[in-house]
């Protein structure tokens, strides 16, 4: 490629007397790398430009706009003259937070079921991660294939992998239920499980199953990175393996996992994808996130204002939670660019 | 870990017992989805089973004509493709001012990238439809339902993820390599096309796969941004289930196909992946 672009237009073979002219701007503009300050500070921002000018169509200008919605009565009259929505002040945000009421009431449910379904999603799926990734530090046979094996359903489109799941989920016909009940008699009826409490079970599992991989993909590349001179000195020193694991491996992973813990909470907590399929647009009262709760109270019920409203509080939390972790764990620190 | 002599038993055994645990937990229902695929359709509506009555191919038949699914793929391609596109694009310009020049605002910049990663999609959603529908009934062009107005609903994942693992790429690259490239007389953009992008193409490539991945993946924009012209496969899929049954051997081979070259080209690229991921966020 390189050798092709520099001869058609410039300084062809058939044109020496051309090289000169070619090359003429070529020395002055050496010269200017360093001292046009003009030139070189503009740079930066020009090479910006397009980025910033689609950040701020596709960040900046719908987070003002979602802000101002939240404010405004916004229910399904308003939709295609959103301007002409009454200003309600911060109604939507007292009716969200007042959890005596019914819309408070349920938001309060959803949001602490998303809680709780964080909590177990994440830290089971850490776990997995970390013990497959320590377990397969050291080469054994087939390595390669159980490492691409796990790391499929993370790699799967998501809608393709919790369509299986819900396959395997069904009451009836499923595989879940044929197992525990037809082939191993562990319970007296079929169970449900995309309806009533069960699906809290079968929404913390599916979630699982597909983000275990990312942990361990991260984690194995991190364990690379641990330097071999520790283990062979505690080799020396006579450590076995599990010390080894215990003193050198989980110790020289903190700083990755706290960044890598962070990830997991933002993306389970923020889910959508894996309750939307499993469910459809109204999740069970057990497995009613928020992320789903709000585009229900959006797109079902239409009322746009609340469910900014919802949105706005969503992000604040996040913001919070997110900002003391850092500050706790100092993880943001170590990354300025 | 370096060990002249093999592990001990106890871990031996350990590492047996969990993997293969693991290995049920992932793959059975990856077994699931291929082997349900291949069934008639008595086998994935009556009580499942493990051993299929017959083997048939004609799922992989009837799936491209139960729902348009050419289109519906053609439409996955289209916006996960103009999606990738754009967004590489346009972070490769950004991501080589951020990794070669100081310049004021650059913390910012880099902190708002990153942190737009963390807001949840429901965020943007709500204000993208509103604005779509109000800008379409504004101008008479139908925005909402088009491909343009997802393809620009999905840059609000690929772009900044974008910038972010091409900041890293980039800083990987020796600085003196486009150093050199300015002193020879290169411009600055001569030196980004010219030496960093080409020492960067492995991490471009690995850059376009993951987001191209995530937009084939996205269902929250599809669910809500589509038609029935412009509809996704992630929406499409829900084709298959009719009023009276759902046609779980056409699902599966439908997934199949939707999912065969993402995780071929995940696991072909998952290295680059992951150098990129953690220069960017791991370091």
């Amino acid at each position: 490629m390189t050798t092709l672009s520099p001869p058609p237009g410039t300084a062809g073979p058939t044109a020496p007397e051309a090289a000169p002219a070619g090359n003429g701007p070529s020395l002055p503009r050496r010269r200017r790398i360093l001292p046009d300050r003009l030139r070189r500070a503009g740079l930066p921002y020009l090479l910006l430009l397009p980025a910033l000018v689609l950040e701020i169509l596709i960040h900046l200008a719908p987070m003002v706009v979602g802000v101002v919605m939240s404010f405004k009565e916004l229910t399904q009259q308003y939709i295609r003259d959103w301007g002409a929505a009454p200003w309600i002040g911060a109604d939507n945000f007292r009716i969200a937070v007042d959890v005596n009421a019914p819309v408070g009431e349920a938001l309060l449910h959803s949001f602490l079921v998303t809680c709780a379904f964080t909590v177990l999603a994440v830290s089971f799926a850490w776990l997995l991660g970390v013990t497959a990734a320590i377990l397969m530090q050291e080469s054994f046979r087939g390595r390669g294939v159980l490492r691409a094996l796990f790391l499929t359903p993370y790699a799967l489109p998501v809608y393709t992998a919790v369509i299986t799941w819900s396959f395997l989920l069904q009451r009836d016909g499923g595989m879940v239920n044929h197992v525990i009940h037809d082939q191993l008699g562990l319970t007296d009826t079929e169970p449900f499980w995309l309806i009533g409490d069960n699906s809290f079970v079968a929404l913390v599992v599916v979630a699982v199953w597909r983000t275990w991989p990312f942990a361990f993909l991260i984690l194995m590349a991190a364990l690379q990175n641990i330097p071999k001179e520790l283990y062979e000195a505690a080799q020396v020193d006579g450590a076995g393996i599990w010390q080894q694991i215990r003193r050198i491996t989980l110790p020289s992973l903190s700083p990755v996992n706290q960044v890598l813990v962070l990830v997991l909470f933002l993306w389970t907590f923020n889910d959508f994808n894996v309750p939307y399929i499993l469910f459809g647009k109204s999740a069970p009262e057990a497995a009613d996130l928020v992320s789903i709760h709000i585009y229900q109270s959006s797109f079902v019920t239409w009322d746009f204002g609340s469910g900014s409203a919802m949105s706005v509080l969503l992000l604040l939390f996040l913001l919070v939670v997110t900002g003391c972790y850092l500050l706790a764990t100092g993880a943001g620190r170590k990354r300025d660019v | 870990m370096v060990s002249p002599t093999a592990p001990p038993r106890s871990f031996v055994w350990t590492r047996r017992i969990v993997l293969t645990l693991l290995t049920i937990f992932a793959a059975t229902p990856l077994l699931v989805m291929v082997s349900s695929s291949l069934k008639p359709l008595q086998d994935v509506s009556d009580r499942f089973r493990w051993i299929p009555s017959s083997l048939t191919i004609s799922p992989y038949v009837d799936i491209w004509s139960t729902v348009p699914l050419a289109d519906y793929f053609l439409n996955s391609l289209i916006v996960a493709g103009a999606a990738t596109g754009c967004s590489v694009l346009i972070a490769t310009f950004a991501a080589y001012a951020v990794s070669r020049y100081r310049f004021r605002g650059k913390r910012l910049f880099t902190v708002t990238i990153l942190s737009t990663q963390m807001f949840p999609g429901i965020l943007f959603l709500l204000p993208l439809f509103l604005i779509f529908v109000n800008l379409g009934n504004a101008t008479g062009i139908a925005l909402y339902g088009s491909r343009g107005a997802l393809i620009v609903t999905y840059l609000t994942f690929t772009l900044p993820f974008s910038i972010w693992m091409l900041i890293g790429y980039f800083d990987s690259i020796p600085r003196d390599l486009d150093e050199a490239a300015l002193t020879d007389g290169c411009g600055p953009l001569g030196a980004l096309m010219r030496v960093v992008v080409p020492a960067a193409v492995p991490g471009i490539v690995a850059v376009a796969v993951y987001s191209f991945m995530t937009a084939w993946g996205e269902v929250l924009f599809a669910s809500v941004m589509t038609n029935e012209t412009t509809r996704t496969l992630a929406i499409g899929l829900q084709g298959y289930a009719t009023q009276t049954q759902v046609y779980w051997n056409q699902v599966m081979a439908a997934s199949l196909v939707a999912s065969v070259p993402i995780v071929a080209g995940f696991l072909l690229l998952q290295r680059y992946l992951v150098a990129g991921l953690t220069a960017g966020a791991v370091k």
